[in-house]
């Protein structure tokens, strides 16, 4: 469990940063919390020219407040993201969700940031950042640009990101309304991956479910919106019957993979039931 | 303190047999301020790393090292070739039947490779990373071969051969016949005439023991010495082993296994890594380590269980038991190592389990695949055993529609029945089924939740709830060396102790069964501490090393307290005996007339008069006034050989919960009641237990080592080989009740394995508890929610998982972690 030999770039600013990834050769790895990456180069199914480690970067740290958003920096550990005041107050799905991340000691260390750049089809994070139409700010030398949710994950460990480029801060637009919001994971361990789970965002008016967002965790290469069941969901009546009914098209337009923990069709058997699990709490059924 | 002082405990001092001592090696191991073997530093070490086969099965047809010979920092880049005259292969001291085929089982392959994760190479260099970082340089071909993978397969018709200098996957066919052997009726002939048949097929999957501390291992040549420090479980048999595999004379050989890290049967092993240090020691005189990563130890560390069981039960319609037949095959692996084949003939004599049949056939395969070799891990046999019977009992009260407690109790052995000989031949010592049973039934709060189960039941609820049981027993206190003698196994199981008494009055207690995290240091003072009357501080345990505990045969097979533990009570009498002789003579009084309590000497019915142990000690150390033609010493040494096992039983009852719509089964209470005879230290009892339910559940839900189609191991990390933590396991009820062992001066029955091998059909027998009534009658175990729900909602047994890895981590498994992929492989894109 040795990594093969690397550079090592510690820089404390985000152009620095900027700079020891244009300068660090062939095969620049950016590293946050190192959770995803240290593991994945010790087992040498990573060998990069260059580590450039973001942790004394201070400004990619930290929840903001930012009039309709709020804005969370890429280098945000778990462990802060689950005490964040603003988080509690205007998403605290994204709280619910990081709270059955790993264990203390991975979230000590692992970042909101990281785990949306690593874009692992089983991580929590992804189909959160999904449901809430977030935002990311990309940082390269070139200058900033913003990528909604809907075009940041790409792939299997693929994001928006190009070569050279940091993922800057990630901005969570404020919700008018009244949403509840609930995040249902299934897993064999504590502490371990997602075998499926739901986000689910419901707004609620008198009595009735006027809109819902479903994103989807494990349920193909990327995170996915459950758009049939959001379709299903516009202005219905709140009973069991209609989010019932609903989730039923949860599995639609999905492709999950075949694993230990599941083969495609049990995935999307589960994917049902958890977002009628979900889509129950989230509107307080 | 004068000799005329009146004794200062005129009343008896609390017993410390009994007493929950906290354990004196925890601090030391908790903060780790202790020595592991990959602590160890020598001056000019080497550090070794191993080159593993990436394929399962194929000749190597070419072997280049010159890259990897000039890497930086590399000494020596070694392949199995260099190795071919003096490796020899790795033991196998189990020849379970006359005609066993052992292939043999190189350290570092020559010709062919069996199994993925197989020595290929080896490195050497200044440093563990100069090392690594030669490990790909290594280039070997490879002409694959068929890959043996399924047991049933391999012992069907034009089956592909594992080895193909052996003329069929069979290593041996063990056959007991209690018919044969008198110790029962004719079993064809109970099946023939019986009213009721239940036939089952069941798998024990394949397990990894997942120890704690990898294993490690450094060498220091010396002249013509040899010092190995070794994370093993025996470091005697070791040392024995390696003296006829490598050539050096055992008395040149010294073996220390200092603080171990856990084993559980997966250092019970002669590995190839440890033939392999001596070799590279003793060909370039340096002191050399090897230590393990978590990959290479899930990959090439032996694995256990492994088991595919059918069997057969007949009955009366009343519920009476007639014969039961078990014909297994058992998975070896690609070779056999230490007791690979002793291991499910060690549970030969147990699928009985506590019912008395009148007609037993054991008959078991020893199957070669291309997978890493099995062997011991905790319960080794038994359980596979325990499972077998506890599962077909429960099939059996479902044909019969009968309550499946009541059916136990039918045919169990009553505790007016012992000692009672089973259809297996073995004689069980002594016990109580029925209050462990009613006493567990009590904790667990059983009418209740039978209750509850009903409402469940009739209101259709989506989360259904089951009841299990496990009225288990086990043999313990390995072993009776006659017995041994008798299967062939190729070592003795005696245990050998000795108690030195120093001149402060201190006692060293020196034992030659070899603690790797059960406490041995903690049980054996509280023996001492009694036996001598002497403070339990003032005791040291010594263990481990060759050089400070020259006999023994080491901790398995929960022999440590009964066999051990027997030997130092044995060596504790002949110490009071000689100091008797010591005060006989100082308080000037014939020995028969001295009473010996709370450590001190005196004489009978003169008050004021004695003389402790620790003063005697003393005496003994200046010599000037000693009995006449006495030694000046009351140190002593004992061996204890038993003259049977030891059989602790138990009810283990687990109540379960199973979510119908997604197939997760949660434990919603588990109690249990065991007999583990007379309990030295409750505090450790308990902790044994819990391990040991935490393993079984373990097996039961979440466990399991998966192949792929080309024979690569895809649980290659604890991402995907699941070990439950505190936090996925419930609140254990747990209780004792005591019967005393007969067999040994403790009265002790041994623990270490009972939770493991009790608690796995309990689990199983629960969930199926909970979907019976849904149509299910079987799930494969780990029973993983996908299984459970399948099993409901598609009828079977739930069927094989698929074999991918999951994707975290890239997707680590074998073919990656071996150093090499295959174009097969579906590595992340973090690659
Ligand atoms: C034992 C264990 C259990 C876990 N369980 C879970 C779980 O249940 N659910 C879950 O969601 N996750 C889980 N994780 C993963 C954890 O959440 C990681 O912390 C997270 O996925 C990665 O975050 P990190 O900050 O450690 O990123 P790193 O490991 O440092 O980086 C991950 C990847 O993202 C890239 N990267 C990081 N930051 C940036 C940036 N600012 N700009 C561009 N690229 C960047 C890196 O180059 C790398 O490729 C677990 C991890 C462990 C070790």
């Amino acid at each position: 469990m040795i990594p093969a030999a690397f550079a090592y770039a510690r820089p404390t600013t985000i152009d620095e940063a900027l700079q020891a990834v244009a300068s660090g050769g062939e095969d620049v790895k950016i590293m946050a919390g190192g959770q995803s990456l240290i593991p994945v180069m010790r087992l040498r199914l990573a060998a990069p020219e260059t580590v450039v480690d973001l942790t004394k970067v201070a400004e990619l740290r930290g929840v903001r407040d930012d009039g309709d958003a709020i804005v969370i920096g890429a280098m945000t550990t778990h462990s802060d993201v689950i005490s964040d005041p603003l988080i509690a107050q205007h998403a605290p799905l994204i709280a619910e969700a990081t709270e059955t991340v790993a264990d203390r000691q991975v979230r000590h260390r692992g970042t909101f940031g990281g785990a949306l750049a690593h874009a692992d089809p089983a991580g929590d994070l992804p189909a959160v950042a999904l449901a809430l139409d977030a935002e990311f700010v990309i940082a390269g030398l070139g200058g900033r640009r913003t990528v909604p949710a809907a075009e940041f994950f790409v792939d299997y460990l693929t994001t928006a990101l190009a070569e050279g480029e940091l993922l800057v801060e990630i901005r969570i637009p404020k919700l008018p309304g009244t949403w509840g919001m609930h995040y249902e994971k299934f897993n064999r361990v504590a502490q371990a991956w997602s075998i499926v789970a739901v986000a689910a965002l419901v707004r609620t008016e008198g009595g009735r479910i006027a809109e819902a967002r479903i994103g989807l965790t494990n349920m193909g290469p990327t995170p996915l919106r459950a758009s049939g069941v959001e379709a299903a969901l516009v202005d219905v009546e709140a009973t069991a019957e209609s989010v019932a009914a609903a989730a039923e098209h949860a599995a639609e337009g999905t492709s999950p993979s075949s694993d230990l923990n599941g083969q495609a069709d049990y995935r999307e058997h589960l994917a049902k039931v958890l977002t009628r699990r979900a889509v129950t709490v989230a509107a307080g059924l | 303190m004068t000799l005329v002082e009146e004794p200062v405990a005129a009343q008896a001092p609390e017993a410390e047999i009994g007493k929950a001592r906290l354990r004196k090696e925890d601090a030391r191991l908790i903060t780790g301020k202790t020595t592991w073997t990959d602590n160890m530093v020598l001056p000019g070490m080497l550090h070794l790393a191993v080159v593993r086969s990436p394929v399962a099965h194929a000749k190597i047809t070419n072997v280049d090292l010159t890259a990897a010979q000039q890497a930086p920092g590399v000494i020596a880049v070694y392949s199995g070739r260099d190795f071919a005259d003096e490796q020899g292969s790795i033991p196998c001291a189990w020849p379970v039947t006359p005609d066993m085929v052992n292939p043999g089982h190189p350290s570092v392959a020559v010709e062919e490779v069996n199994h993925v994760g197989e020595a290929v190479a080896v490195i050497v260099a200044r440093s563990k990373t100069a090392a690594q970082d030669a490990v790909e340089l290594v280039d070997i071909d490879y002409d694959p071969l068929p890959v043996v993978l399924d047991m049933e397969k391999a012992v069907g018709q034009d089956a592909h051969l594992c080895h193909d200098h052996i003329d069929s996957n069979e290593s041996f066919n063990f056959v007991f016949d209690a018919g044969e052997a008198g110790t029962g009726g004719n079993t064809e002939q109970a099946f023939a005439d019986a009213e009721v048949v239940v036939s089952r097929r069941f798998v024990q999957q394949r397990v990894i023991p997942a120890f704690m501390e990898p294993r490690s291992v450094v060498v220091q040549p010396q002249g013509d010495n040899y010092t190995m420090w070794a994370a093993t479980q025996i470091p005697h048999i070791l040392r024995v082993m390696l003296a006829m595999i490598t050539g050096v004379p055992e008395h040149k050989l010294r073996v220390i296994a200092p603080d171990v890290g856990g084993g559980f049967g997966g250092k019970l092993q002669v590995t190839p890594e440890e033939v392999i240090c001596m070799l590279v020691a003793r060909r370039l005189g340096k002191p050399v380590k090897w230590t393990e990563t978590r990959s290479e130890s899930l990959m090439s560390a032996h694995h256990g269980r492994d088991q595919i069981q059918y069997i057969d039960i007949a009955s009366d319609r009343e519920g009476n038991v007639k014969g039961l037949r078990c014909r297994i095959l058992a998975d070896m692996g690609a070779y056999l190592r230490l007791v690979s084949p002793g291991v499910p003939v060690l549970g030969a004599f147990m699928f009985v389990g506590i019912y008395k049949f009148p007609a037993y056939r054991f008959d078991c395969r020893g199957i070669f695949t291309n997978k890493v070799p099995t062997d011991a891990y905790r319960g080794a046999g038994r359980p596979e055993a325990t499972f077998a019977i506890e599962r077909i009992m429960d099939e059996l009260a479902v044909e019969l529609d009968m309550d499946p407690l009541e059916l136990r109790r039918k045919n169990w052995i009553k505790a007016e029945e012992f000692p009672f000989t089973t259809a297996a031949g073995l004689e069980y010592d002594s016990g109580d089924y029925e209050q462990a049973t009613q006493q567990a039934l009590e904790l667990l709060g059983y009418d209740e939740l039978r209750a509850e189960q009903r409402r469940r039941r009739e209101s259709n609820d989506p989360v259904q709830l089951g009841i299990g049981f496990s009225t288990f027993t086990e043999m313990c206190g390995l072993a009776p060396s006659r017995v041994l003698g008798s299967l062939a196994y190729g070592a003795g199981g005696w245990e050998n102790a000795s108690i030195r008494m120093l001149p402060t009055g201190k006692v060293e207690v020196v034992t030659g069964s070899t603690p790797h995290g059960q406490g041995h240091e903690t049980a054996w003072s509280q023996l001492v501490a009694d036996s001598l009357g002497v403070p339990f501080e003032d005791v040291e345990v010594l263990h481990g090393d060759t050089a400070i505990s020259p006999r023994g045969l080491d901790t398995y097979g929960s022999r440590s307290l009964v066999v051990g533990g027997a030997a130092v009570m044995k060596a504790a009498d002949k110490v009071v005996a000689k100091a008797r002789r010591v005060a006989a003579h100082l308080l000037e009084a014939s020995e028969e007339d001295l009473d010996f309590s709370g450590g001190s000497f005196s004489v009978r019915g003169t008050p004021g008069t004695g003389l402790s142990i620790q003063e005697i000690a003393l005496a003994t150390f200046a010599a000037h006034n000693f009995p006449d033609g006495m030694e000046p010493s009351i140190d002593a040494e004992a061996t204890f050989d038993p003259v049977n096992f030891s059989f602790p039983h138990g009810t283990h009852l687990c109540a379960m919960e199973v979510d119908t719509e997604t197939g997760m089964v949660k434990i919603r209470k588990y109690a249990c009641v065991d007999d583990v005879g007379i309990v030295v230290n409750p505090l450790i009892v308990e902790g044994q237990v819990h391990g040991g339910l935490a393993q079984g559940i373990a097996q039961a839900l979440y466990e399991e080592a998966v192949y792929d189609a080309d024979g690569n191991l895809t649980t290659g990390t604890f991402v995907d080989y699941l070990v439950p933590s505190a936090a996925d396991l419930p609140h254990f009820d747990t209780g004792n009740t005591v019967h005393a062992a007969p067999g040994n001066p403790i009265g002790a029955k041994g623990v270490g394995e009972a939770g493991c091998i009790a608690s796995t059909p309990a689990v199983v027998n629960a969930a199926l508890d909970a979907v019976r009534h849904l149509g299910v009658s079987d799930i494969l175990m780990p029973l993983t929610p996908e299984r459970v729900w399948r099993a409901i909602h598609q009828g079977g047994d739930g069927g094989d998982r698929a074999t991918a890895g999951t994707n975290a981590y890239g997707g680590a498994q074998t073919e990656t972690t071996a150093g090499v992929s295959t174009d097969a492989s579906s590595l992340g894109g973090d690659r």
